[in-house]
């Protein structure tokens, strides 16, 4: 019963033992004022705990977790790329670190110097005309882009605009932004090469559509082959075109989304920049926009109030544009954030930018190259950074793509994408980057032709995988029926009775 | 590889970009090596002043507390660090129980029932209050009213997320509103009321009767807490809150110039299926051995697209791992402590002020770690002496967002100012006297 990897970490109130305490603080050296003691609470349900006891407790749990720097992550769309240490040690620095965000503009000129020359780094990359670091994360850009789209029109008496288009094989937060923009979703399907389909916008454009929400590639790792007759039509009718640049990993220094074309796109810095993912987050998904959009960028954004002479830097400071949508946030996007991907560019430079997108699609494509014979490519064509196989056999019925996942990790290997884009059929959706050797891709193809031997040989080894992790197969219906999402009861107090008068 | 690919040059995938847009010249510095970068990123923060060689009294919706070491070593461990969402639980089970636990962490603080893994920050999550209260209410009530002492930055935000949506936002026309004139606001087509506790000028509002009247109109009640300060004061949820949110920074977040922080999320648990965000779960493995999970998922965007109650798809996951650690060293008594000290020194600080000719403490109102200061000259003036002269970093100037209270400077506190600092400061104002 007790595999190899099965770990267990009790819970940190587990650990807990009255009148324990991980931390020294001074004694105050001011006179006490007394509390009003009408105001304060009784008891404050935390653990007591040593420092040693917390910091094994957190340490062992994070070796229950699987990290780009345990091995090769191909979370497809994800962009699990090496992050470079480098850039934890620049957003510590004491200047970046302990700034207060809302500090006189004089007093953090190298913070404000370095968000100036970041957002004129992602003007460049993506060929707009300006660029709002505001957004904290890539969902949060595209609200950002589609509440600027809206703005756009209804500035300009185009009310009725209020329908977006959205490929079927599009990340779910676009149709999601849509709606919280207060816009309405239209869907257009695929053709047979796994594009959006031309018929189909070509009938969709009209006077009520406010824009096009477009990856490229898209999200099964395909250049859009007609993205210059999609980009006129959306535009001939009078709509705009917003970029998804969750992908934006396969087209640095390849080719520029503003060119195109593009009225607003968002970065996700976490992915392109190579910026940790942390467990799910901080993100930053900066947005960039069209000339005519300029004026709704996310408030605020950074500018130059004094230029510069030989002697001295320019003067830099925060502005509002003219008719911004807003504050997306409180204060200045994620500024920490900001710094690793500022280091991450400044390494790299317009070369290396390059250079990475290329063998982010080397990797891709080489990687396809061995398990396409193996595994059903639904779109016969070259890949870009990433590509979707097919996780199922007609002669091994009772494996899933799910199943495949699971026994990556008795492999070492972190799976691919599950079940995304919906539109193939038990869909792997694999992103190498370009940071991956090629032996680690050999590996993993090894691992994916092996899996597919076993899948027809003994099915039920994968449906019972994985079977070397800390824990065994969740039951994630279980959770879903008796929700436990706290300590409580056994730990914590009854909460507070909930108000008496609701309906 | 490129054999394999079945192509001659890296050059050939491209093919199918448009060929005059394709490999476009970029105007970008030149590329440095690493020691050339941080060199560069050196001077640009050594060009910077701060709260860990100034002191720092400046707060307004970020606090320069004590970073407890552990947490930043444990931050820079690669199994949490540069791991993602916690999508495969069988290999996530460290961030998934860290969620879990700072999710429990975070009910107990609050006094309430459910808390999520996080928004982007308490402005974001005060937003997010907002949406679940309009499908609370299935949209049929669309009236949102905020308190004009909630963070102005807040309140911008709940008006850029909510623009598209057809909401009437009101209570904070008059900048001097107090809470009884936004209550007179309440009526059956109210979703939901924001007051902040304290509130942004420091104040702790007489809270009693306040879910009375939300409750009786059929509104929901959010408040937005500050979360050392619920280290020693009644939770909102005893004031019988429906929502709480704020801002986690001062749980062991650095300042670092406004992001990453993050927002916590708490409601009771009626309500669970109407908050946005990731949630933690805890069930069983194929072995009936605990484990958790990413759970309630068909509320969110890559299930339920455009019907998903938010278009969130990640929380602050590396923030949500410190403020864990940070509430975990913390814990029951550290964190009480912090807040008495915090208590204590802005008391001290405001007793110190006010004897100065010319300078007066708004007094009508209890408050915690901050207070409004009204000043005999502009605050901006006595920001550049306090910072020019005597390297004091000073308060939020309250005019900029009051006009009731131009002149007057909000002043926070926290456990990291000393004694020596709160004398520099009344003898730096002394000047003005």
């Amino acid at each position: 019963m007790s595999a190899p990897g099965r770990r267990q970490e009790p819970l940190i109130y587990d650990l807990s033992s009255p009148g324990r305490s991980g931390i020294s603080l001074p004694e105050s050296d001011v006179p006490h004022t007394e509390l009003p003691s009408d105001l304060l609470r009784e008891e404050l349900r935390l653990p007591e705990i040593t420092q040693l006891d917390a910091m094994r407790h957190f340490q062992r749990l994070s070796q229950m977790n699987y990290s780009i720097d345990s091995g090769f992550y191909p979370l497809g769309s994800c962009t699990m790329k090496y992050n470079p240490r480098l850039n934890e040690d620049a957003a510590r620095l004491p200047g970046f670190l302990h700034a207060h965000p809302l500090q006189d503009p004089n007093t953090v000129q190298g913070n404000l110097a370095l968000m100036y020359e970041l957002q004129e780094c992602l003007k460049e990359i993506g060929g707009f005309a300006g660029v709002s670091l505001q957004p904290a994360a890539g969902a949060h850009g595209e609200l950002a882009g589609v509440l600027m789209m809206r703005a756009y029109h209804m500035a300009r008496g185009d009310e009725a605009r209020r329908k977006i288009l959205i490929p079927d094989s599009a990340h779910g937060t676009n149709p999601a932004s849509t709606t919280m923009g207060g816009l309405e979703l239209i869907e257009l399907p695929s053709d047979e090469r796994g594009n959006v389909s031309v018929k189909a916008l070509r009938e969709a454009c009209g006077e009520n559509v406010a824009g096009l929400m477009i990856t490229n590639p898209n999200t099964l790792g395909l250049f859009e082959e007609h993205i210059q007759e999609v980009v006129q039509l959306v535009h001939d009718c009078g709509g705009l075109i917003y970029g998804d640049g969750a992908n934006m990993n396969a087209l640095t220094g390849i080719i520029r989304p503003g060119d195109l074309g593009f009225d607003v796109m968002h970065y996700n810095l976490h992915k392109t920049f190579s910026t940790p993912h942390g467990g799910g987050g901080p993100g930053s998904g900066p947005v960039g926009v069209s000339e005519r959009m300029e004026e709704f960028l996310p408030a605020p954004i950074l500018t130059i109030i004094e230029e510069g002479s030989e002697k001295e830097p320019p003067l830099y400071g925060l502005a509002t544009p003219s008719k911004t949508i807003g504050r997306m946030k409180t204060f200045n996007g994620q500024f920490g954030v900001l710094v690793r991907a500022y280091a991450y560019i400044r390494v790299h430079g317009t070369v290396g930018l390059r250079a990475n997108a290329e063998h982010a699609v080397l990797n891709a494509n080489y990687l396809l190259s061995k398990v396409r014979a193996v595994y059903h490519l639904p779109f016969e064509r070259a890949c870009l950074h990433e590509f979707v196989v097919e996780g199922r056999w007609s002669d091994a019925p009772d494996v899933h793509a799910l199943d495949i996942s699971k026994s990556l990790m008795d492999f070492g290997f972190h799976p691919p994408t599950n079940y995304f884009p919906l539109i193939v059929h038990e869909a792997l959706m694999i992103e190498p980057t370009e940071t991956e050797s090629r032996e680690t891709l050999d590996a993993f193809a090894d691992a994916l032709l092996q899996i597919a031997a076993t899948a027809k040989a003994n099915p039920e080894e994968l449906r019972t995988a994985p079977h070397t992790t800390p824990v065994n197969r969740i039951d994630e219906v279980q959770a879903a029926r008796q929700l436990v999402l706290c300590c409580r009861p056994k730990y914590l107090s009854e909460p507070s009775p909930a108000p008496a008068s609701q309906s | 590889m490129l054999t394999e690919c079945g192509v001659e040059s890296i050059e050939d995938f491209f093919d199918i970009i448009p060929e005059q847009h394709r490999f476009p010249e970029m105007d970008l510095p030149e590329p440095l090596s690493e020691m050339e970068v941080l060199r560069e990123l050196q001077e640009l923060s050594e060009s910077n002043a701060e709260a860990s060689h100034h002191p720092c009294f400046l707060g307004a919706g970020a606090y320069n507390h004590y970073l407890p070491s552990l947490i930043d070593h444990m931050l820079l461990r690669g199994e949490f660090m540069t791991a993602y969402t916690p999508y495969q639980p069988e290999v996530s089970q460290g961030t998934l129980q860290t969620l879990f636990e700072y999710q429990s962490m975070i009910c107990a603080l609050t006094g309430m029932e459910v808390a999520n893994a996080s928004h982007y920050d308490g402005a974001t999550s005060t937003a997010e209050a907002v949406i679940m209260a309009i499908n609370q209410f299935r949209g049929r009530r669309a009236k949102i009213i905020l308190s004009p002492t909630l963070h102005p930055q807040y309140r911008h935000v709940v008006r850029t997320y909510t623009q598209g949506m057809g909401l009437t936002i009101l209570g904070d026309d008059d900048p001097a509103a107090d809470l009884d004139d936004i209550i007179a606001e309440l009526d059956d087509e109210t979703a939901l009321l924001i007051m902040q506790y304290p509130n942004f000028l420091g104040e702790l509002e007489d809270m009693e009767g306040l879910q009375t009247a939300v409750h009786d109109v059929g509104a929901l009640l959010c408040v937005v807490a500050n979360p050392i300060a619920m280290g020693m004061f009644k939770t909102p949820g005893e004031y019988g809150a429906d929502i709480v949110v704020g801002e986690g920074q001062p749980l062991g977040i650095p300042m670092s110039y406004g992001g990453p922080y993050l927002g916590f999320f708490a409601t009771r648990e009626k309500y669970v299926r109407k908050m946005a965000g990731r949630l933690v779960g805890e069930t069983v493995d194929a072995n009936g051995q605990r484990g958790y999970v990413l759970t309630l998922t068909p509320r969110e965007q890559h299930i339920r697209r455009d019907k998903a109650t938010s278009n969130i798809c990640t929380n602050q996951g590396l923030m949500v791992t410190a403020a864990a650690i940070y509430l975990s060293v913390m814990g029951k008594q550290g964190l009480r402590k912090v807040a008495e000290l915090c208590y204590h020194k802005a008391h001290y600080a405001a007793d110190c002020i006010e004897t100065l000719p010319g300078f007066s403490v708004r007094r009508e109102k209890p408050f915690f770690h901050e207070f409004a200061l009204r000043c005999p000259a502009p605050v901006a003036d006595i920001n550049t002496t306090l910072f020019d002269d005597y390297g004091l970093i000073g308060g939020y100037d309250l005019g900029q967002d009051y006009g009731h209270l131009e002149n007057h400077m909000l002043v926070a506190v926290t456990e990291m100012i000393t004694r020596e600092d709160i004398d520099c400061l009344a003898e730096a104002l002394r000047a003005y006297t």
